[in-house]
């Protein structure tokens, strides 16, 4: 449902170097406004709701209004994102409250090793095993067609 | 704004397009060979990694999982069951060189943090014979973060919108795109190119046009980038008919795999009949592949939607009835109260992390999924060769599974382009690889291409005349707008050029009445396509008339030509395959029945300097019963 943004906490990522939703909306919608320096969103009609301006922002100022075309109004759902788990609050139109939190990582931010790990293997370009093959897949050898 | 553009250039070995699942896997692949034989890797992204794609909402399940170590499923029997559900048209070759490697990349995925549902045990919870169950919030993170960790941030471009491919003679040569947060026109000049652009979205009018207009079931950032990109090298489609229609949650399009295969919820029409039970007559129709199960996916699309089309909707997810089921199956009270909680939070913890517009429509709905049934419907048709479609380019087999037939050209992944190698969306003919075989394609197509650059390590020409000339058509919007804008009091209304956005309603609207889309039910015939082929040719004609107020605007004005070309492509394979095929993707109603002699690839090919197409029939080999 289009994002859109409280004035009241947005403060433009003034700290940062970059505004954050800015920089991480995957259809390029969020935008500072270079006279105001608050973000909003230029093409809600464009708009996903994947929710990634929501869960970047720090200040909470990015919420979501159901797409005014079809969605009942008066319902939200917030998320908490933290390093290692999201918290997500669900008020329904009559007012229920639900809430889950769900896991997102198992590791440290930033530490995923592109090897998982695993023996990269012998290195040979000619043959068809990727690298960390076939330990990865649990292996001895590459699986082909039984003829 | 102004057409003062920067020329920036970029010389690199491999360049990589896109930054979804495929190029990230391409990423990481890449990196590993590259460092071995001195190749440099670049990677360039529309958007930022972290959370670009299909992927960068979350996903709540990896679809492709084969369990080859625990001797689940063997290889076989992944390539029956695509070739099954494409009704016998599927590269099984290729389909094999994903299967065989995808479990590497899910270990992978573990590896990195990916949080996988175990069960007691230790083992994988399934969803489904092929899924399994994730924590999947930060599932794209998580593999960028590894992309971007085995590249260095250095060697990444984000921001950077890709349009059109450079070529020296029958070889790639690079790419030129332009930047959406400065004046700043890119030539990416390299030996070899991995294609990871994603499919295609708002080629056909979506149900919701208002504020909705963007809640497409697929993202609507993907707008055909590697179709176009490959259509303009010159290299071989496939596939390009074979469109996907989910059928979804209603309106949010949240999903509906847990449902029917975790919860085994049925789906009833307004009667309370069940199509599947209802209608299973109607499978021998399209026997071989309606007798045998599981039912393709088109097909149990098609029997859902021939009650829409008699008045018998609207179907319904029967969500109460099923977890109240598997409650009833819990004696003890306490245990039944856990087990429905626990149950309450997997529903929507499935939507949370992949549809987040599912949960508020179901509580701006007051839909609690224990109490109420929800709507399901067909959406709209999207490109999209990686998921049940299987539009795409063809590209070559690897050596050891297709050796010595025409499915093999040199280097495993490589279009018919020279040099020019696509996974994930933009390869064809090898559906149902989802998220996790577009990771392990894009690392087998990673591995091909920095072999290839060791055995073709001169650095392709590219003449700065024709850099020039994109240059110039590319930025061509900017110029439109501003020798335009002051002639009339509205900048909208203008008869000397179209905004991007009507171009694309008069794409849409061409395409969904045309070419089979929601309003025709999805059928169509070859005096609608024809009369569709010519609607479109105004529309190219007019796309020289584009005009763009800025960047972003610059940047919708070339996403949307590239859902022409999409569209393009498509109604031509539709018009050459004289047969119905896949029911619930498209129904022709003058060949409304499947056909022997139409057991075959339908390819198409794009000749730029003639501006000529050229349609084949390409034969299907089968490397297994
Ligand atoms: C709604 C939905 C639900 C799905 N559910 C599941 C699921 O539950 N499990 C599962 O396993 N799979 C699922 N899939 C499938 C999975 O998401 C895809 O198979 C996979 O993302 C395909 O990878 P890709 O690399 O081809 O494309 P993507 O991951 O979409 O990546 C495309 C990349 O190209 C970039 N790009 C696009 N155009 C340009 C351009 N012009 N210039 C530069 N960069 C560009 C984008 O920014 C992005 O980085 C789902 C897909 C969708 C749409
Ligand atoms: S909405 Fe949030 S992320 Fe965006 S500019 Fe304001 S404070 Fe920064
Ligand atoms: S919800 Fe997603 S698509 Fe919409 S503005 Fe935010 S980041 Fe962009």
């Amino acid at each position: 449902m289009p994002s859109f943004v409280n004035p009241e906490k947005c403060d433009g990522c003034k700290a940062l170097d970059k505004t954050a939703c800015q920089h991480i909306c995957p259809n390029d919608l969020m935008l500072l406004n270079k006279e105001t320096e608050k973000a909003y969103n230029r093409e809600p009609e464009m708009c996903w709701e994947c929710y990634n301006c929501v869960k970047i922002c720090q200040p909470q100022a990015v919420e979501m209004r159901g797409y005014a075309d079809f969605v009942p109004m008066g319902a939200t759902v917030t998320p908490m994102r933290s390093t290692d788990s999201i918290m997500w609050t669900v008020k329904f139109r009559n007012g229920m409250l639900k809430r889950f939190k769900f896991p997102i990582r198992t590791t440290p931010e930033g530490k995923a090793e592109p090897n998982g790990g695993f023996d990269e293997g012998d290195g040979d370009l000619n043959s068809h095993q990727l690298c960390t093959g076939p330990v990865s897949h649990g292996l001895d050898s590459l699986t082909v067609f039984k003829k | 704004m102004g057409t003062d553009f920067e020329n920036v250039e970029v010389t690199t070995d491999l360049l990589i397009l896109g930054g979804g699942m495929s190029a990230c896997g391409a990423a990481v692949e890449a990196a590993y060979w590259a460092k071995k034989n001195n190749v440099k890797v670049t990677l360039v992204d529309k958007a930022a990694m972290d959370r670009s794609g299909a992927v960068a909402m979350g996903l709540s399940a990896i679809n492709q999982y084969v369990g080859i170590k625990d001797g689940d499923n063997t290889l076989e029997d992944y390539v029956r069951y695509v070739r099954q559900d494409l009704m016998g048209v599927t590269r099984e070759d290729l389909v094999a060189s994903i299967a065989r490697h995808v479990d590497s990349s899910v270990h992978l995925f573990e590896k990195w943090g990916l949080p996988i549902w175990t069960d007691d045990k230790g083992g994988y919870v399934h969803e489904g014979r092929w899924q399994l169950m994730i924590n999947g919030e930060s599932y794209k993170v998580l593999v960028a973060e590894a992309a971007k960790n085995a590249l260095g941030i250095d060697n990444i471009y984000e921001r950077i919108f890709i349009t059109d491919p450079l070529l020296d003679g029958d070889k790639i040569a690079g790419a030129v795109g332009f930047s959406v947060r400065e004046n700043k026109f890119y030539t990416f000049k390299a030996k070899a190119v991995i294609v990871c652009m994603g499919g295609a979205v708002h080629v056909f009018r979506p149900r919701s046009t208002g504020e909705g207009l963007g809640r497409a079931w697929y993202p609507p950032w993907n707008s055909g980038s590697s179709t176009y990109f490959t259509l303009m090298a010159g290299a071989e489609q496939t596939c390009q008919e074979v469109r996907f229609i989910p059928v979804r949650f209603k309106d949010a399009y949240g999903p509906v795999g847990a449902w029917f295969l975790l919860f085994k919820s049925r789906a009833t029409n307004a009667m309370g009949g069940e199509y599947m039970v209802e209608r299973r007559d109607e499978l021998e129709k399209w026997a071989p592949y309606g007798k045998t199960k599981p039912i393709p996916a088109n097909l149990r699309n098609w029997l859902g939607m021939l009650d829409v089309m008699e008045g018998k909707g609207p179907i319904y997810m029967r969500t109460d009835e099923a977890i109240q089921k598997i409650a009833a199956a819990e004696t003890d009270e306490k245990a039944r109260k856990k087990k429905l909680k626990h149950l309450e939070n997997e529903a929507w913890e499935d939507f949370l992390d992949m549809t987040i517009s599912q949960a508020l429509l179901w509580a701006s709905t007051n839909t609690a999924p224990e109490e109420k049934s929800s709507e399901i419907a067909a959406a709209e048709p999207y490109f999209i060769g990686s998921h049940s479609g299987a539009s795409g380019a063809w590209v070559s087999g690897p050596e050891d599974l297709a050796g010595g037939t025409p499915y093999f050209w040199g280097y495993t992944n490589m279009s018919t382009v020279k040099g020019m190698f696509c996974a994930g969306d933009a390869s064809g003919a090898s559906s149902h690889k989802f998220s996790s075989g577009s990771h392990a394609e894009g690392r087998i197509a990673a591995k091909a291409a920095v072999k290839y650059i060791v055995d073709n390590n001169a650095q392709p020409n590219v003449e700065p005349a024709k850099v020039d000339e994109l240059k110039e058509k590319i930025l061509r919007p900017l110029q439109v707008y501003e020798d335009n804008y002051k002639k009339t009091t509205d900048p909208d209304i203008n008869p000397n050029y179209i905004r991007p956005k009507m171009f694309m309603f008069r794409l849409q609207k061409i395409m969904d009445e045309y070419a089979a889309g929601v309003s025709a039910q999805f059928s169509t015939n070859r005096s609608l396509l024809d009369r569709g082929t010519e609607l479109l040719t105004f529309l190219r004609e007019d796309s020289d008339k584009l005009a763009a107020e800025d960047l972003h605007e610059l940047m919708r004005c070339h996403e949307n030509i590239q859902r022409m070309w999409q569209a393009d492509v498509h109604v031509r394979t539709i018009i050459f395959r004289e047969e119905t095929r896949w029911p619930g993707y498209y129904f022709r109603a003058d060949f409304p029945t499947i056909k022997d002699d139409w057991k075959c690839f339908a390819n198409a090919t794009y000749h730029a300097d003639k501006d000529e197409w050229e349609m084949n029939k390409r034969d299907i080999l089968s490397f297994i019963d």
